[in-house]
């Protein structure tokens, strides 16, 4: 039996003080209970559980976008994010990260706010009026705008120290108000164009991949909501109680944390979703999902890319999307369908394999 | 300065675009310009829109000027006497037509009352918010918008006397109302349409209660004996037609009786209504499968073996039978030539629908329903003074609907009927609610409506009192006797030998992908293999190479297309559909090899 089963059990028995007699009874009753809830070979359960979301699927608003909090952040829900979430696409539409504090920091609104906003990515073109290109003399210049500066804290050397760290090759120095940026070799326009752009995007300050922040105030504590996600700095950061923080990005949570946390991020996502539009759904429907989306130790979403594309029979292949490939592919590859499964049964008009239909009888011919 | 667009063509521009208009209004409204035309300034864009094209959906409305409508007592008496027209109306520039556009450019009054010195213009009535058919509900205004819609949608489908001509006429799909009455609550609207001409629906005495359960879910219980007194009857007609066309070759159909040896010859019995012209006579009582008129054509190809064939009767049948599952009386039948000279004949027939189980009705207020039970008289309930109801209507239908206008109706229709009148109901200028309650107290009944009924099985009186009234309740076009279909065993496709899809073609109900997956989630894999046994076919397969092969049953032996003669065949069932899938690999140059083996 479960362990949480037998410790649970031995705490009830001495709170109620049990008899050895007694003890024995439950147990007898309890695995009683256990066996009948266990699933009979045979059980259809993909479809049971297909149909357990696809029906409460099919009340879903179509087009949901709920606003998290007073600011403008706003993340996809209902059908498109469990789409999105089935589909295991390789970023979400809306990644957001919520990120928890330890103790000592999470009570406390102003230092949150510290560091929510030493989180909080700014690059180049959010405290500049404006980068241009000189084109007489072949530069390009950035104008800094000081209010913004001063509004997000920067320091002007920060900036420049970073403007130095990842233009080594150029010629940067400070006029004014100005950074000037010199390229060392010459250039001609074009190539001063695309630095252009690679300068806006330069990296100052916070972690990458993260545009907004949003400090929620949850309980009693204080949380940080984000708008984009990069689980892996964040969870870096000392203040961050890594045990709990979490991101919306299921393939992130993969690569940082394992296929084991992706399919519970699966389970929590999809879950969370569905409870959001107000529908209940058993989470054993959702968990099969998850384990078959990730029992090959990656993500696989349920499409023509993912496990449906990669289903033992031809047939079955062919009945889902684009069947003159699968057709064309199968006889180059020479395959064999051994008809196990549903789908190519009910092709051919067999008894599918599945409750009365998994029994066989076997009798060798006499020949 | 202001572009200006006449239809949509810019023509120049002004430099008073306000000013400009208005003078174009003035114009029109003095008659120096024709009133056909519309302007608009549109001020965000600072262009000027001159309309007079055709196609624009206008309507009237009558002029304000200062605050004060240009239409006078005067002129209404000067109409009532007959001394002027709406045309001299719209001459005098007293009314006028605006298109869309021109609206925009216009604040307009909904009463007189609520008239400032800004608004340009003031509605006929307001019963024109409405258009004609919503204006046809009565009440109206205490109904809820989707309730009115609905009201709209299905005043339409009502049956009534559709056209006085119907008689000669040929429409597919039509339906007469035996005994059409005037509705006894109206709006102003039915006096104008001359709907008392042809009306399109019965009064009869509605009572608010459930009855066994048989009204769940807008279901109607109708009295029996009210059916059998002719209420609620109609006649369906349908034309069957068909040409003498002529082919290249110089062959042509013939309209006959078809001969014993043609191909596709039906049963003697089927021609039996035909007269010597090969076409039915008037007053027969005809049966599905019946012909009408019979045909014969020439055959389709002309192969080289028919050519040499003796004889002519290659022909074949063409004749126009009874649709399958309907019946009825020929009407009659018309003779004539088609456009290109060929004879053409008309055959109408005609069938009675009474009233039945599935029969669907609908007041004017979107409650609609169908016949879910029909009750002998004595079982109805009935009240005191001998009432019995037509029709009992299930009071879940009306809480979350609210629509009020239908009970107001009720109670006005029974004010109607009781004090031998009519009652408008027109909306926001109809019969004060109040007032008919008054007079249903004076009547001698209780104001609200309700009256004490007795059950009409046990003759026990019911605790509740009852909400009766009269109503106008019409039959829609929709009835079973054109809907019902079911099959089991019946005709299939020639290609996929699945069964045919529709009622028409005598078509199987559909298991689809969706069903089937049921099937599957609750585990009855051979009760759905059963089901799918529709197109199941055996083939005989070659153990060699996996292909279908050929038996050949006389000498009890395979051969196989590509293993030669005396292949070793096995016989495989599968469904047809899975043999044509296997045809359709082969041509795609994919090999389907099957390899059988015992399970």
């Amino acid at each position: 039996m479960n362990l949480k089963i037998i410790s649970e059990l031995d705490r009830i028995s001495e709170e109620k003080k049990l008899t050895k007699e007694q003890k024995e009874k439950v147990i007898e009753e309890l695995r009683k209970r256990i066996e009948e809830a266990k699933l009979q070979p045979g059980e259809a359960i993909g479809v049971i559980s297909a149909q357990s979301i696809g029906e409460p699927g099919t009340q879903m608003t179509m087009k949901t976008k709920h606003f998290a909090g007073v600011t403008e952040m706003n993340v996809t829900l209902g059908l498109p994010r469990l789409i999105e979430i089935f589909d295991a696409r390789r970023t979400p539409s809306t990644p957001t990260m919520t990120i928890y504090l330890n103790q000592k920091y999470a009570n406390n609104e102003s230092i949150v706010r510290k560091i929510a906003s030493r989180i909080l990515e700014i690059k180049l073109e959010d405290i500049v009026n404006e980068v241009s290109i000189d084109l007489v003399n072949l530069r390009i210049e950035v104008e800094i705008n000081t209010k913004k500066v001063k509004m997000y804290g920067v320091k002007k050397d920060e900036v420049l120290e970073s403007l130095k760290k990842v233009l080594k090759k150029h010629n940067v120095s400070i006029r004014e108000k100005k950074i000037i940026i010199k390229p060392s070799k010459k250039v001609d326009v074009r190539e001063l164009y695309r630095l252009r752009s690679k300068i806006r995007e330069i990296h100052i300050r916070g972690i990458p991949g993260i545009s907004q922040v949003l400090p929620v105030q949850k309980g009693n504590e204080w949380i940080i909501k984000t708008a984009g996600s990069n689980l892996k700095e964040v969870i870096k950061m000392e203040e961050v109680d890594y045990t709990r923080t979490i991101t919306n990005d299921i393939h992130e949570v993969q690569r940082v944390l394992g296929i084991e946390a992706a399919r519970n991020a699966i389970i929590n996502e999809a879950l969370s979703t569905l409870k959001e539009q107000g529908l209940d759904v058993d989470i054993r429907h959702i968990m099969l999902i998850a384990d078959t989306m990730t029992n090959t130790g990656v993500i696989k979403g349920i499409s023509r890319y993912g496990i449906t594309g990669e289903k033992l029979s031809v047939l079955a292949r062919a009945s889902f999307e684009v069947p003159l490939k699968h057709l064309f592919d199968a006889s180059c590859h020479l395959e064999i369908d051994d008809l196990r499964s549903v789908v190519e049964n009910v092709m051919i008009n067999q008894p599918v394999p599945i409750g009365t239909g998994i029994l066989k009888l076997v009798v060798k011919p006499e020949k | 300065m202001s572009d200006v667009f006449l239809n949509g063509k810019f023509v120049g521009e002004v430099k008073e675009p306000e000013k400009f208009v208005q003078k174009i209004r003035e114009n029109r409204r003095n008659g120096v310009l024709p009133n056909e035309i519309n302007v608009s300034y549109h001020e965000e864009r600072d262009e000027v829109y001159i309309s007079t094209e055709k196609g624009r959906a206008r309507r009237p409305l009558i002029v304000v000027e200062n605050g004060k409508p240009k239409l006078t007592k005067e002129h209404l008496e000067k109409l009532q006497k007959g001394e002027i027209r709406w045309s001299d109306l719209v001459k005098e520039g007293v009314i006028e037509y605006l298109d869309a556009d021109e609206e925009e450019n216009c604040y307009i009054a909904i009463n007189e009352n609520e008239l400032t010195k800004e608004h340009t213009h003031l509605e006929i009535s307001p019963l024109v918010i409405l258009g004609s058919q919503a204006a046809m509900i009565p009440y109206a205004e205490h109904n809820l918008s989707v309730r009115i819609l609905i009201g709209a949608k299905v005043i339409k489908q009502s049956l009534g006397i559709y056209a006085a001509n119907f008689l000669l006429r040929m429409d597919t799909d039509s339906s007469i109302l035996h005994y059409p009455q005037r509705p006894i609550v109206k709006t102003k609207i039915y006096d104008t349409i001359n709907y008392d001409s042809h009306p399109a629906a019965q009064n009869i005495v509605v009572a608010i209660m459930s009855f066994e359960g048989y009204n769940m879910e807008d279901a109607i219980i109708m009295n029996k004996a009210s059916i059998e007194r002719g209420l609620y009857r109609s006649t369906y007609y349908r034309p069957y037609k068909t040409e003498e066309l002529r082919y290249s070759g110089g062959q042509v159909d013939k309209i006959k009786i078809p001969e014993k040896d043609i191909k596709g010859y039906r049963t003697e019995e089927a021609y039996r209504y035909l007269e010597e012209d090969g076409i039915i006579y008037p007053e027969a009582e005809v049966k599905a499968g019946d012909v009408l008129i019979g045909k014969t054509s020439p055959p389709r190809f002309l192969t080289s073996l028919e050519e040499f064939k003796v004889g002519l009767e290659s022909r074949r049948e063409t004749s126009v039978p009874v649709r399958h599952g309907e019946k009825g009386i020929v009407e009659s039948v018309i003779l004539t030539e088609s456009e290109e000279g060929n004879r053409f004949v008309k055959v109408k027939v005609r069938d009675l629908r009474v009233p039945e189980l599935g029969d669907k009705f609908a007041n004017r207020h979107g409650q609609k329903g169908v016949v879910g039970l029909i009750v002998p008289q004595e079982d109805m309930p009935f009240s005191a003074s001998g009432v019995i109801p037509d029709i009992i209507f299930s009071p879940h239908s009306i809480p979350s609907r609210m629509t009020v206008g239908h009970l107001i109706e009720l109670i006005g229709g029974k004010v109607g009927a009781l004090g031998g009148k009519y009652i408008d109901g027109t909306a926001w200028s109809g019969q004060d609610e109040f007032e008919l309650r008054k007079q249903l107290k004076q009547l001698g009944f209780r104001e609200d409506g309700s009256e004490t009924l007795y059950d009409g099985a046990t003759g026990k009186k019911y605790k509740a009192r009852i909400f009766i009234g009269e109503m106008y309740y019409s039959k829609l076009r929709h009835m079973v006797a054109n809907k019902i279909h079911a099959r089991s065993r019946g005709p299939v496709q020639l290609l996929t030998r699945q069964p045919t899809e529709g009622r028409s073609k005598e078509g199987g109900l559909r298991l689809g992908e969706m069903e089937k997956d049921c099937f599957v989630a609750h585990g009855a894999s051979l009760l759905l293999k059963e089901r799918f046994d529709s197109d199941k076919t055996v083939v005989p397969i070659c153990k060699k190479c996996g292909l279908v092969a050929i038996y050949n049953k006389y000498r009890d032996k395979g051969r196989c297309p590509v293993c030669g003669e005396d292949a070793p065949i096995v016989f495989i069932e599968m469904s047809y559909a899975f043999k044509l899938l296997l045809d359709e690999l082969k041509s795609l140059c994919i090999y389907p090899k099957l390899i059988v083996r015992f399970k």
